[in-house]
């Protein structure tokens, strides 16, 4: 074997043995490798170190970069709060005495949205679009962050020590004490006052309403012996009349009466009576522009209508179109009739009451027994007041939640007897025009951060809870003037609470349990006298009041009828951009006032109005001048002028300042009380001047087309329910009739919706167009506000829009003629939003796909694939898609305008369930998808399908008329399905999506085929002739 | 080669020479720029500079610095867009078409004709881009790219996408069909240069080219080819663009006409601009003989058919809303002739159908100031007609309530004078640097045409 053995070298250096190559043949890197090139193999301490000090100095250096971010997590999680999952409170919207029971949606402790509370007998449910607002307002950038003393910052103990020092000096030297607010609601409230009462004698609370009611709280003192007004039932009434009260807009109490009158304005198959609506007034108002019979009279001739409606029900005919009409109605209706008069005058009240009276009204359509309390001022007590302080014989004031200052007529006398006033408090949030002249403003909570209660109508309490901890240094108002009053350690929260015990302990009901409703009913005590004698005026003395009113309402010269706005009201919010943005519902106009006059008039006058823009007329007034843009309103009564109040702020904050002008000024006296109504000494001059007001709305009439307003006469429905509708048809050879309707036939397969196909029903006889809905929309979905310019560029960006179409009297054909609006209009509100087509034109053209169909026959738009060509929005019949045209938050050229995105403060206000939009991509209506995610997830979680009415969008829930509806149209128990009696066909070749067997719905240009998932009702006028 | 009648008029005039052609066309190239062209190149550069600037803002500010609004979503954009599009028809229509058809009196127009065509779509591709709310993203997520969004496609469904497509490609096609006619002129220039920067960046376009037969032979079938592809190209794009509006709902867009009306105004608004060019060209270089008065009447010819053809398709509009009984579309009809952009529609009827019937007498025809001045006239009135498809029946469409006016801004305009700076920048940089007739085609027909009467 061994011989065998052969060997064979690796190399040369293997056979000659090299001593170099034998040294390093056994290693395994026979050559030097540099690994290790100290030969020590390891660092040494200086490279350890060098490391370690690049290390470190690294390392903090990365940490100085790191982004602060604010969000903390939670070390202790509380038990009712889960990140991602809303908490809602029962809660109780006041401003003045307007009244609301509201449930406050909050997310991560932020309340974030308002919805009605359902369980309120009043508001059942019902918002408006101040309501829906006001969470804004909470985080108004404008708010006081703490005490101020003459305009800097004092602590809480330091106020009240002056204060409290102050105003017991002024109790020992028997100085009076005023305390001056709005009407309270809170019967609490009033206590505490009381309380403050007793501790400083002098004191009187002093109540105004900036619009009062004077004149029926003196009536009814006339007719029932109590100063009061009655609850009113518009849903009970047959024929209503009403002499310039705005009931569905701004009058009284507008939300419950929207919701009580839309009762009676529903039609279906088994209802086919509604009721028939008079409205005499000179402005056009929401109200007059829902009424089936509206006359124009101007103010001086409308206190005079009322009598001759009076007249005319004894018999004697009048010359005032439609009286005879009305009174004819009111006495086959009976006691089923209802009249109410806008007036401030005692004299047109007491009429109006006598007219009730004759007709039976009292004991169904208004309940003297149940009086209301939303109006509580005193004229005669504010005017006292005023004097007194000019005379120098107030010592100390404290304004409770108001700015007399502003919306008082008396603002400018009162400013000046300030100086007179040794001791002067406001309560408001914000350094407003009555504020910046105190010493002292003691700023309370917003509402949403407050523990209150209220007593809207006789028997009915509501209560206020906070929902959110106070993100300022403020204090209760109640707490205030109990420290004041001597009260060590004021709590309000107890005091209510302890406050209610007895009389939640007699109802049988709990504390927790009034805060989770929000609302109680406590029946009041028995009264001694029988309902027959309460429920009757007595002893009126109507001729004297008859008397009363031809003498006073004699009109000269062109009148100004002053009115409030449904957005802006009296201008308490007036801060709040969502409101200044919301379009007036009948101009359409935002981020102004302006005079509205006739077409007649301007037509004497030489006025222009094109796209809003006109001339400026300087109007006096007594010594008051104002220049201001005029609007041309069709319906505005000839020979009157309006003019709305609650603009031209001086000291509201960024947003509303030099906004529109200032009316309170104009207010006048009429009978000895405060008269909206100028009917003599106004003058108007037209400068030649421009100005343009911002209207979302330009084209005012529908041009006679049938495919987008379809409306019938009462008398025509009752005979048929498919009057009114339109049908366009093409011929055919599928159908043996030769004919079909152009939207039946269609390209497309169509779509099949295997679970759910979710639609709207938009019923155009119950909507009032009060625009709850736009700002329940901007609220939910972080609407961006744009300010007036971009709504002059016409770029406004809600997602829901009314649009209010005019009548027009020319003939079918006359397509000039068309464009021109009526001189008293007939008007329709259509909600318009996006219609959630089956076959979407915007979807086909996308070239990214950006916008989709969903498998529940929704209209996706997802904005993070949008590139912004627009072809979406041109190609969208309804126009309603909106373009972000800029950045619309974090930028300085919407700062002012745009709060909810500008500042951290009005951040807080974004649903954090919706994206907040980018430049240059597309949105509009979602059909709140991200609430219907919830509700499915809701009902996923409990393993069984959504119930109907579990999902509601924010349009629908606001909507206090009812007259959206939402649902899923493949439900056979939901309420959409069984109001458009719905059918589910399929033929042959395509799967139509949905037969809607309801002949009063139809669809907003059906002929084109896009199918939408949105239904219209017809709109139905309780007229003699169309 | 064909055999031409010798009673036909020679194509090019003054009895030129293979040579002088030439020298007539490099003279321009190889000369020190002349006094009209800087001035014109410093005219086109301020325009280009205002425009930049309106670029620019409109980059950074969003598209709320035009005039757009929530009714009228695209006006001056797509405008002209369009009508830079239709512009750039006439090149390849030329070169393309009129090859195929053999009309050899194309030859001394086609090279600018073409270089028109390219720089006039370049212009229109800055519509598309510009008006898009994020171009930054919107520049590759139309197109059907591979992707990590779970790959998230384009859809093809929408006109936008096939624009996309059918720009792009006829953009492609139009290139390389003009360069591969510059590549033997490029070699004529190369081996004419006197300095070494001329001669290698000459020779460098050229591709060395050598002039062998073999060559030529390749390049003439090249050119067929592409004149093949170009011919369907020529009639898509502007089918295409078309559909952008025909194959939507909005009422004066859906017109099933629009693709033939729309190529027609293509090729109408083309020749127009490329009269407008040549005549300045010709005046300031000197080509006289190339580019006749006959060229003239031709195009003023085929300005007369596709202006008539416009003049129909307008009234035939008319009659189908009339006829279809829908009222939508009889009012976007009516509201076009009397509404408030009146003035627009009879400005676009004035100077697409009635001023070129004046090309019917021939003394007008062959006048080359009231050439001058109608083409001109033919391309305002082609920019207002597309003005008055999108704006006007955009802003009162189908529910009266968003009814609106669209008013231009300084950007708008701005931005369509940058397309102006850019294209005449371009143009003129062609005009200097490049040569501006084709030499080695028509240096084929002067034998046959112009060479024999100096015989």
């Amino acid at each position: 074997m061994s011989d065998n053995k052969k060997t064979y070298w690796k190399g040369v250096e293997q056979l000659t043995n090299d001593p170099a190559f034998v040294k390093n043949a056994e290693s395994e890197f026979p050559e030097f490798l540099p690994i290790n090139q100290n030969e020590e193999g390891g660092s040494n301490r200086r490279d350890f170190l060098k490391l370690m000090g690049f290390g470190i100095a690294a390392a903090s250096l990365a940490a100085c970069e790191a982004p602060v971010r604010k969000a903390i997590p939670y070390v202790n999680k509380p038990v009712d709060i889960d990140p991602g999952i809303p908490n809602y409170y029962a809660s109780t919207y006041t401003q003045g005495g307007d009244y609301c029971s509201i449930v406050v949606k909050t997310r991560e402790g932020r309340p974030i949205k308002i919805e009605g509370n359902d369980l309120s007998k009043i508001s059942q449910g019902g918002v408006n679009a101040q309501v829906e607002a006001s969470v804004l307002s909470l985080y108004d950038n404008e708010r006081l962050r703490e005490p101020q003393k003459e305009g800097s910052a004092i602590s809480w103990d330091d106020l009240d020590k002056e204060v409290a020092t102050k105003l017991n000096s002024i109790t020992a030297q028997g100085g009076q004490i005023r305390i001056v607010s709005n009407t309270v609601l809170s019967p609490t409230t009033k206590k505490v006052v009381e309380d403050f009462t007793a501790k400083h004698p002098t004191t009187q609370h002093v109540v105004y309403d900036s619009h009062p009611m004077e004149g029926a709280l003196v009536a009814n003192e006339a007719s029932f012996g109590t100063r009061m007004i009655p609850s009113y039932h518009f849903g009970k009434a047959e024929v209503i009349v009403s002499f310039g009260a705005d009931f569905l807009g701004t009058w009284l109490s507008p939300v419950e009466f929207t919701k009580q009158y839309s009762k009676t304005r529903k039609l279906n198959n088994g209802k086919k009576t509604m009721s028939r609506h008079y409205q005499f007034e000179g402005n056009l108002s929401l109200t007059g522009a829902n009424a089936d019979y509206r006359t124009p009279l101007k103010p001086s001739d409308e206190a005079k209508a009322v009598v001759a409606l009076f007249e005319a029900l004894s018999g004697k005919k009048s010359s005032i179109p439609n009286i005879d009409k009305a009174a004819a109605d009111l006495k086959k209706a009976g006691n089923k009739s209802l009249v109410v008069s806008g007036s401030n005058d005692p004299a047109v009240q007491m009429v109006i009451n006598g007219i009730n009276s004759m007709l039976g009204s009292y004991g169904t359509t208004i309940d003297a027994d149940k009086p209301v309390h939303y109006k509580q001022g005193n004229e005669k007590a504010f005017d006292q007041f005023v004097a007194d302080a000019k005379a120098g014989r107030v010592a100390a004031a404290i304004f409770y939640n108001c700015n007399p200052l502003y919306n008082t007529k008396a603002g400018s006398e009162l400013k000046e007897a300030l100086s007179k006033i040794s001791l002067k408090i406001s309560t408001a949030d914000r350094p407003d025009e009555t504020a910046i002249a105190m010493d002292y403003i003691a700023p309370d909570h917003h509402f949403l951060e407050s523990w209150n209660d209220a007593n809207p109508v006789m028997g009915t309490y509501s209560f206020s809870q906070p929902a959110i901890t106070p993100i300022f240094n403020t204090r209760q108002a109640q707490e205030s003037l109990m420290k004041w009053a001597g009260v060590a350690q004021p709590d309000y929260y107890t005091y209510l609470k302890d406050s209610w015990t007895s009389a939640l302990a007699s109802a049988g009901k709990t504390w927790d349990h009034i805060l989770h409703d929000g609302v109680i009913e406590i029946d009041p005590p028995a009264e001694g006298e029988t309902e027959e004698d309460q429920a009757n005026p007595q002893g009126v003395s109507v001729s004297q009041a008859i008397q009363q009113i031809n003498a006073n309402y004699k009109g000269s010269g062109v009148e100004l009828s002053l009115y409030q706005k449904l957005g802006i009201g009296d201008g308490t919010q007036a801060n709040n951009p969502w409101l200044q943005e919301m379009p007036d519902p009948i101009t359409k106009a935002t981020w102004d006032n302006y005079l509205t006059v006739s077409q007649a008039w301007a037509t004497e006058n030489n006025v222009q109005f094109v796209e809003g823009k006109s001339n400026m007329a300087k109007l006096t007034v007594g010594g008051n001048t104002i220049t201001l843009p005029i609007v041309i309103q069709p319906g505005q009564a000839n020979g009157s002028v309006g003019l709305a109040v609650g603009y031209g702020r001086t000291s509201a904050g960024k947003v509303a300042n030099s906004v529109g002008v200032d009316a309170y000024p104009l207010v006048n006296k009429v009978n000895g009380v405060s008269s909206f109504d100028i009917m003599i000494g106004v003058s108007i001059e037209v400068l030649p001047e421009t100005y343009q007001v911002a209207q979302t709305q330009t084209h005012q009439t529908y041009m006679g087309r049938e495919t987008v307003i379809q409306e019938a006469t009462l008398q025509e429905y009752q005979k048929d329910p498919g009057a009114g509708r339109y049908h366009a048809h093409v011929a055919t050879w599928q159908e043996e009739s030769g004919e079909t309707s152009p939207g039946t036939l269609s390209l497309w397969k169509g779509h099949k919706y295997k679970n759910h196909h979710w639609g709207l029903a938009i019923d155009l006889n119950s909507c009032t167009g009060c625009s709850a809905c736009h700002v329940a929309c901007q609220s939910e979905n972080n609407i961006p506000v744009v300010g007036r310019q971009e709504v002059l560029n016409r770029r406004d960006m809600h997602w829901i829009r009314i649009d209010r179409y005019y009548s027009s009297d020319a003939e079918a054909g006359d397509l000039r003629g068309l464009e021109v609006a009526a001189e008293n209009p007939e008007v329709t509100f259509q909600p318009m939003m996006c219609q959630h087509c089956n076959n979407a034109p915007c979807e086909t053209v996308c070239p990214v796909a950006a916008t989709t169909h969903s498998t529940e026959g929704l209209n996706q738009m997802t904005y993070n694939r949008c590139i912004g060509t627009r072809y979406c929005a041109n190609n969208c019949p309804y126009k309603v898609r909106r373009f972000n045209w800029f950045k619309y938050h974090d930028n300085a050229q919407f700062e002012d305008i745009n709060t909810a995105m500008s500042n951290d403060l009005g951040k807080m206000v974004l649903n954090p369930d919706v994206t907040v939009r980018s430049r240059g991509v597309m949105e509009k209506c979602s059909l709140c998808v991200q609430r219907i995610q919830y509700g499915k997830l809701e009902a996923k979680k409990e393993g069984r399908k959504v119930k109907d009415g579990e999902i509601n969008v924010a349009c629908a829930s606001a909507c206090a008329s009812d007259a959206i509806v939402f649902g899923d149209m493949n439900d056979q128990d939901s309420k959409i399905y069984n109001m458009l009696k719905i059918k589910d066909t399929e033929k042959a070749d395509y799967l139509i999506e949905k037969e809607i067997g309801e002949p009063r719905a139809y669809h907003v240009l059906d002929a084109i085929g896009v199918k939408p998932n949105v239904s219209y009702l017809t709109k139905i006028r309780n007229k003699d002739k169309a | 080669m064909q055999v031409t009648s010798t009673v036909r008029e020679a194509l090019v005039t003054g009895g030129k020479t293979v040579h002088d052609v030439t020298e007539d066309i490099c003279r321009q190239v190889e000369g020190k720029p002349t006094m009209p062209w800087l001035m014109g190149m410093a005219i086109s550069l301020g325009a280009l500079a205002i425009g930049a600037y309106c670029v620019f803002m409109l980059l950074w500010e969003g598209v709320g610095v035009w005039g757009l609004n929530k009714t009228v979503g695209w006006a001056w954009d797509i405008t002209n867009f369009v009508w830079w599009v239709g512009i750039g028809h006439a090149g390849t229509l030329i070169s393309a078409i009129l090859l195929l058809f053999r009309q050899k009196w194309r030859m001394s127009i086609n090279r600018a004709a073409e270089a028109m065509t390219i720089f006039a779509v370049i212009c229109a591709a800055c519509f598309p881009g510009l008006h898009m709310g994020r171009l930054w993203l919107g520049f590759y997520w139309a197109l059907p790219l591979p992707n990590t969004f779970g790959s998230l496609w384009v859809n093809f469904n929408s006109p936008l996408l096939w624009d996309v497509f059918a720009i792009s490609t006829y953009f492609t096609v139009s290139l390389v069909f003009w360069y591969i006619g510059l590549i033997p002129d490029f070699a004529s220039i190369r081996d004419r240069a006197k300095n070494k920067i001329s001669k290698a960046v000459y020779g460098a376009l050229s591709f060395g080219w050598d002039g062998a037969a073999k060559t030529w032979m390749r390049y003439e079938s090249v050119a067929l080819i592409l004149a093949g592809l170009a011919t369907p190209l020529v009639l898509s794009v502007h089918t295409i663009v078309s559909f952008d509006f025909a194959t939507s709902v909005i009422p004066g867009w859906h017109t099933t006409i629009f693709p033939p009306y729309f190529v027609a105004g293509a090729i109408f608004s083309g020749f127009a601009m490329v009269l407008t060019l040549m005549l300045v060209t010709r005046k300031t270089f000197q080509l006289e003989d190339y580019i006749t008065i006959n060229h003239i009447e031709l195009m003023n010819i085929i300005i007369i058919i596709t202006g008539s053809i416009v003049g129909i398709a307008y009234i035939t509009e008319f009659f189908i809303a009339w006829y279809s009984g829908v009222e939508a579309e009889q009012y976007a009809f009516i509201n076009r002739m009397t509404g408030p952009y009146w003035w627009a529609y009879w400005t676009m009827m004035t100077c697409n159908v009635i001023s070129p019937q004046l090309f019917w007498i021939k003394k007008i025809r062959t006048n080359i100031a009231a050439t001058f001045i109608l083409s001109i006239i033919v391309n305002i009135g082609m920019w207002f007609e597309r003005f008055v498809i999108i704006v006007t029946s955009l802003h009162r469409d189908y529910l009266p309530s968003s009814w609106t006016m669209f008013y231009p801004t300084f950007y708008d305009v701005g931005v369509y004078l940058f397309t102006f700076g850019l294209f005449f920048t371009a143009f003129l940089l062609f005009a200097k640097f490049f040569p501006v007739i084709n030499m080695a085609e028509v240096k084929s027909i002067i034998k046959s045409s112009s060479l024999k009467q100096s015989n």
